[in-house]
C-alpha cells in the first residue's frame, strides 16, 4: 500500500517558517546586532547604539503586528496603541515610585492585554477595511484618553524619573546592558512567534486567513482564534512599549498616533510579509532610513515617500519578496538566457571540457574557430530574439503611424 | 450653555458634516467601485486649499480662483491615478495602503517645500462676508451658510446625477459588484477613471470652499481623512446616501460633542471630573458612535452591496 | 424501519420576492444516498446552504439526529457530524493537500488551543490525512500546494477533506460539476465505495451519477420538492418529466 509505504512528512511547504534559510537569515541578523555595541564603541558614537535599541525594540512590535498580518490577515491600524499603552502602564508606575520590575512590566503587560481582549472583542467581528477603521478608532481613543491625562503630562507626555529597576538596583541604565536585554526579548520573541505560528493555533489562524469558508466547514469558529491572536499580538506589542519608554526615559500620546500604526505597518511591508526575519528586517531598514535621510535633508518624507509607493507598486514582497525572488533566480539562472560574461564562462568551461577529453583521447586539441564562430552566433542570435521582437512591434507602430495619422494610432492605443 | 450657543454649534456641525460629505463621497465611490483604500484622499482635501490659496494669490479674485483651483485638482487627481494608482486595482489592501501612505508623506512634505510649514490664508469674498441674523440676537456668518448651501447643492447633484444618469447607473452597478460590471462590456478601466477624477475633485471642492475659514497648512488633511474614513464606515461603503446621513451625523456630534459634552457631564460628575473627561470624550464620541454602529451592522447603515 | 438522520420539515426561505425554498419537507435516512436533482435555479445550492448553516431559513426546523440545529452555525454542525463539498471548490490554496486534510482531521482531535508544538509534525494528524488522501487516490500529491492541483483533483480534495471529518452526514453540492468522464467515473466509483457506510445528501445534475449511486431521490423544482422516492418511479413520474421537457411532452 503506498500510503504504508510513503513516509510521513515532518514540515510542509506551507509553513515558511520552517525553512532553514529563513532562520539562518534571522540568526544572522542576531549575530550582527550583537555586535552592534562593539561596533558603536570602536567608533566612539552612543547614538549607533540608542538607534540599534530603538531597531530591536520596533522589530519586536514589527513581529507582534506580523502575527496579526501576516499569520491572520487582520490589518491592524491601531497597533501604536499597545506601544502607548506599555509604556504608559510602566511609566504612571514609576512616577508613583513604584518602578520595579515585577510591578512596572506586569502591569504594562496586563494594561495591553485587557485593552486588547476589550477591543479585539469587537473589532474581530468585522472584517476587511471595517477593522482596519475600528482598529484605528480605538487607538485614536487611546490617544485622546492619553492626552487628556493631565496628571501624567496630557499632551507633553510624561518623564519616568528612572528606568525600571530589576531586583533593586538600577541594572537597564547601562546602555550596554539595556541592549542586550531588548536583543534578549527581541530573539525570545522570534522564537516564541515562530512556534506559536508553526503549532495548531497558528495553523488553524493561517487556515482561516487563506479560506474561512472552508475553516468553518470542518469545524473551526474564526471568532475565538483570532481574538486569541489579537490580544497575544497586543500583549507582545505592550512589552515593545514597555522597552520603548525603558528606553527614552518618556512616553507621549504621540507613541500612538495613527501615523505611528501607520509606519508600524510599513515596517512588517516594507520588510515583507509572510517571513518573520522580513518585519525584523524591515524594522531596522526603516529606522536607519529614518536617520540616514534625515540627515541628508530635513525634508527626507520627500524621498521616502516615493520609495515607499515604488516599493508598494514594483516590490511589494518588500525585502524578504526580494531575497526569494533572488533565489528563485538563481534556481532557474540554467534556463536563462545567455550573457556576455555567460558566454564566456560557457565557453571557457566547453573549451576545458574539450581539452580534458581530447588529452584523455589522446588526441591534439584544436580549437576550431569556424566551430566557434557557429555556436556563439547561435547563442547571440537566441539572446537577441526578445529584442528583435521588440524592434519589431516598434517598426509596425511606426508604420501604422504613417499610414493612419497620428490621431487614429492613439485612439487606437488608448481604446486598447 | 445658551439656546444660542447650541444653534449655532448646530449650524457648525452641519457645515461640518457637508464638507465631511464631499470629502467622503469620493472616498466611498472609490472603495466601493474600484475596492481601493485610498489614504491619499485628505492630501487631495488639503491640495484644494493650496491651490485655492495660490490661484487666489494670481488672480486676487475669489471665484475665478475657485475655479482654477477646482480644474488643478481633478488634473492632479487624474495624474496620480495615472501614475500610480490605476497600476494598484485589485492588488492587496495592504499595498495600497503603502502606496498611498507613502504619498501621504510625499504631498504633506511637498507642500512644506513650496509654501513653507506656516499656516496661509486667503480672505473670505466681499459677496459672502458679513453674517445675518438667525434669531433674535443671533447672527450666523454668510459664508458658512453658503458653504451648507453649496454642498448640499452637490449633494443633491450628485444624488440626482448616480440615480438618474447613465454612467451614474454604471457607477452604482460598480459598487455594487464591479466584476460583473466588466463582464457585460463596459469600459472598466474609463468608469474607474471618472470615478477617481470625480472623487478627487470633490474633495480638492471641499478644500477650496475651506480655505477662507481655516488656516490652511500642512496636514490638515490627515484628520479629515479619519473623520471621512469614519464616515464612510459608519454609513455603508459604496453608497452616497449612507455618506451623507453619516456625514451629517459625525458632523453634529463632534462639534456639538466638543461644545457640551464637560457640561453635560457636569449634571453626572463632579465638575473637576468633567473638565478631566469632557474634553477626551468629546473627541471620542464619533469612535464610539462607530463602534456601536459596526456592533449593531458589521457592514454599515447602507452598505451598498447589500444584505444576504 | 430506517430511522431519518436528517428531517426538513417546513423549511422556507425567501430573497425579497425571489422564493428558494417553499415549506421543503425531506427525509435522509441512515446510511443512504439521498440525491437532490432539479433544473437550474430550483433552489439547490440555497437548499445545502440552509442544511449546512451557511443560510438561515425563514420558516422551518432542520433537525438532525433528533436535535434541532435551526440555528446553530456552520461549524457547530461540524462537530456535530455535518461535513460538506463545495460547489465551487473551497479548499486552503496556500496549504499542502495533506495539510488540508490534516486540518480537517486536527478539528475534531483535541483542543486547537495549543500553541508550542509544530502541528504538521503531528504523526496521528498526518496519518489520518494520508488515510484519507488515499481513499480519493491523492496520496502522491500529497506534498503539492492545493492552489496547484488541477481542477479534478480539488475535488478529490474536498470529498478526502469531507471524508477526514468522519462525518454522520455528508452534504455533497454538484461533486461532478465541471468534472471529466474520467473524474466522474472515479468520483463515482469512490462515493460507491461510501455507500451504506456513510449518509450522503447529493445534488447533482449528471443524471447518470446519480442513478448509480442514489437509493432515492428528491426533485425540486422552483423550491418545491415536487416528487421523492425511488429512482425509476422519480424517472416515470409525469410531473418530473414536465418540469425537465417542459409542458409539450
Amino acid at each position: 500500500m503506498p500510503a504504508a509505504m510513503r513516509g510521513i512528512p515532518a514540515a510542509s511547504p506551507s509553513a515558511p517558517r520552517a525553512l532553514s534559510f529563513d532562520q539562518r537569515l534571522a540568526a544572522g541578523l542576531f549575530a550582527l546586532l550583537a555586535f552592534l555595541p562593539l561596533l558603536s564603541r570602536s567608533i566612539a558614537s552612543s547614538y549607533l547604539l540608542l538607534v540599534g535599541e530603538r531597531a530591536v525594540i520596533f522589530a519586536i512590535a514589527a513581529l507582534s503586528l506580523e502575527l496579526l498580518i501576516g499569520a491572520g490577515g487582520l490589518v491592524s491600524f491601531g497597533h501604536a496603541a499597545f506601544l502607548g499603552i506599555g509604556a504608559y502602564a510602566a511609566g504612571i508606575v514609576a512616577s508613583h515610585g513604584l518602578g520595579t520590575l515585577c510591578i512596572a512590566l506586569p502591569a504594562a503587560l496586563t494594561a495591553s492585554a485587557v485593552f486588547a481582549l476589550a477591543t479585539g472583542a469587537i473589532a474581530v467581528r468585522t472584517r476587511g477595511v471595517y477593522f482596519i477603521m475600528i482598529t484605528l478608532a480605538f487607538a485614536q481613543m487611546a490617544f485622546f484618553i492619553a492626552t487628556s491625562l493631565a496628571p501624567y503630562g496630557g499632551d507633553d507626555g510624561l518623564s519616568w524619573p528612572t528606568r525600571t529597576m530589576v531586583l533593586g538596583r538600577h541594572i537597564l541604565k547601562d546602555q550596554l546592558t539595556f541592549f542586550y536585554v531588548c536583543l534578549a526579548l527581541l530573539i525570545a520573541t522570534y522564537l516564541g512567534v515562530g512556534r506559536l505560528i508553526a503549532s495548531r493555533f497558528g495553523r488553524v489562524l493561517r487556515g482561516l486567513k487563506d479560506n474561512e469558508t472552508r475553516m468553518q466547514a470542518i469545524g473551526f469558529t474564526p471568532y475565538l482564534y483570532r481574538l486569541t491572536a489579537y490580544v497575544i499580538a497586543g500583549t507582545l506589542c505592550g512589552l515593545a512599549g514597555f522597552l520603548l519608554g525603558n528606553q527614552a526615559e518618556f512616553v507621549s500620546p504621540a507613541y500612538m498616533h495613527w501615523q505611528r500604526s501607520g509606519e508600524l505597518i510599513i515596517m512588517v511591508l516594507l520588510g515583507g510579509t509572510g517571513t518573520l526575519y522580513g518585519p525584523m528586517l524591515g524594522a531596522l531598514a526603516f529606522l536607519l532610513l529614518e536617520e540616514a535621510l534625515s540627515r541628508l535633508t530635513e525634508h527626507w518624507k520627500v524621498i521616502l515617500g516615493p520609495a515607499l509607493v515604488l516599493t508598494a507598486l514594483f516590490a511589494s514582497g518588500g525585502i524578504a519578496g526580494a531575497i526569494a525572488a533572488c533565489r528563485r533566480r538563481r534556481e532557474a539562472a540554467a534556463r536563462a538566457p545567455l550573457t556576455l560574461p555567460r558566454l564566456v564562462r560557457h565557453l571557457l568551461g566547453a573549451g576545458l571540457e574539450r581539452s580534458r577529453s581530447c588529452r584523455r583521447a589522446g588526441r591534439r586539441l584544436f580549437l576550431r574557430p569556424a566551430h566557434l564562430c557557429k555556436r556563439v552566433a547561435e547563442k547571440a542570435r537566441a539572446a537577441c530574439a526578445p529584442a528583435k521582437m521588440a524592434l519589431g512591434r516598434g517598426r509596425q507602430a511606426l508604420a501604422s503611424l504613417a499610414e493612419r495619422g497620428l490621431k487614429t494610432t492613439v485612439e487606437r492605443w488608448w481604446r486598447r | 450653555m445658551s439656546a444660542s450657543l447650541f444653534v449655532v454649534q448646530l449650524f457648525n456641525g452641519l457645515q461640518l458634516g457637508i464638507l465631511l460629505f464631499l470629502v467622503a463621497a469620493g472616498l466611498t465611490l472609490v472603495f466601493g467601485v474600484m475596492d481601493f483604500i485610498n489614504l491619499a484622499h485628505g492630501v487631495q482635501y488639503m491640495l484644494g486649499a493650496y491651490l485655492a490659496v495660490m490661484a487666489y494669490g494670481f488672480t486676487g479674485t475669489f471665484f475665478l480662483s475657485v475655479l482654477l483651483a477646482l480644474l488643478a485638482s481633478l488634473l492632479f487627481g487624474l495624474l496620480l491615478e495615472l501614475l500610480v494608482f490605476r497600476h494598484l486595482y485589485g492588488r492587496d489592501h495592504l499595498e495600497q495602503v503603502l502606496a498611498t501612505f507613502g504619498i501621504i508623506m510625499l504631498l504633506n512634505q511637498g507642500v512644506k517645500l513650496l509654501w513653507g510649514a506656516a499656516p496661509l490664508n486667503m480672505p473670505i469674498p466681499d459677496l459672502l462676508s458679513g453674517s445675518v441674523p438667525l434669531m433674535d440676537g443671533l447672527r450666523y456668518p454668510v459664508y458658512r451658510f453658503a458653504i451648507i448651501a453649496t454642498g448640499v447643492l452637490v449633494a443633491a447633484g450628485l444624488y440626482l446625477f448616480v440615480t438618474s444618469t447613465r454612467v451614474g447607473m454604471l457607477v452604482r452597478a460598480g459598487a455594487t459588484n464591479a466584476a460583473m460590471v466588466s463582464a457585460l462590456g463596459v469600459d472598466i478601466k474609463r468608469l474607474f477613471t471618472v470615478v477617481f477624477g470625480f472623487g478627487a475633485m470633490l474633495a480638492g471642492f471641499a478644500g477650496v470652499m475651506v480655505a477662507p475659514i481655516l488656516s490652511v497648512e500642512p496636514g490638515m488633511g490627515d484628520q479629515i481623512l479619519i473623520l471621512a474614513f469614519v464616515v464612510i464606515v459608519i454609513g455603508g461603503i459604496g453608497s452616497i446616501r449612507g455618506a451623507f446621513l453619516a456625514a451629517v451625523l459625525v458632523g453634529v456630534i463632534d462639534t456639538l460633542g466638543r461644545s457640551f459634552m464637560t457640561d453635560v457631564l457636569r449634571f453626572v460628575l463632579a465638575p473637576t471630573t468633567a473638565r478631566v473627561i469632557g474634553p477626551a470624550l468629546a473627541s471620542m464620541s464619533i469612535y464610539l458612535l462607530m463602534a456601536v454602529v459596526l456592533a449593531i451592522r458589521p457592514a454599515g447603515l447602507f452598505p451598498a452591496k447589500g444584505r444576504a | 424501519m430506517k430511522r431519518a438522520v436528517l428531517k426538513l420539515e417546513a423549511l422556507s426561505k425567501s430573497f425579497g420576492a425571489l422564493r428558494v425554498a417553499e415549506a421543503i419537507g425531506l427525509e435522509v435516512l441512515a446510511g443512504e444516498t439521498h440525491a437532490i436533482i432539479g433544473p437550474n435555479g430550483a433552489g439547490k445550492t440555497s437548499l445545502i446552504n440552509q442544511i449546512s448553516g451557511a443560510l438561515a431559513p425563514d420558516r422551518g426546523r432542520i433537525v438532525f439526529e433528533d436535535r434541532d440545529v435551526t440555528r446553530m452555525s456552520v461549524a457547530a454542525r461540524a462537530h456535530l457530524g455535518f461535513a460538506r463539498s463545495f460547489q465551487i471548490t473551497q479548499v486552503l490554496p496556500h496549504f499542502s493537500a495533506l495539510e488540508n486534510v490534516a486540518l480537517a482531521v486536527q478539528a475534531r482531535s483535541g483542543s486547537s488551543f495549543r500553541f508550542w508544538q509544530a502541528a504538521a509534525g503531528e504523526a496521528a494528524l498526518n496519518r489520518a490525512a494520508v488515510r484519507s488522501l488515499d481513499s480519493v487516490e491523492l496520496a502522491a500529491r500529497a506534498d503539492t500546494p492545493a492552489g496547484a492541483l488541477s481542477h479534478g483533483e480539488k475535488r478529490r480534495l474536498e470529498i478526502a477533506i469531507a471524508l477526514a471529518q468522519a462525518p454522520k452526514l455528508l452534504l455533497l453540492d454538484e461533486p461532478m460539476a465541471g468534472a471529466g468522464i474520467e473524474e466522474t467515473q472515479r468520483l463515482v466509483a469512490t462515493l460507491k465505495t461510501l455507500k451504506g457506510r456513510c449518509t450522503i445528501l447529493l445534488v447533482e445534475h449528471d443524471m447518470q451519477a446519480v442513478f448509480a449511486l442514489a437509493d432515492r431521490i428528491s426533485v425540486l423544482v422552483a423550491g418545491r420538492i415536487i416528487a421523492s422516492g425511488e429512482p425509476q418511479a422519480v424517472r416515470a413520474n409525469p410531473t418530473v418529466r414536465a418540469a425537465y421537457l417542459g409542458e409539450a411532452t
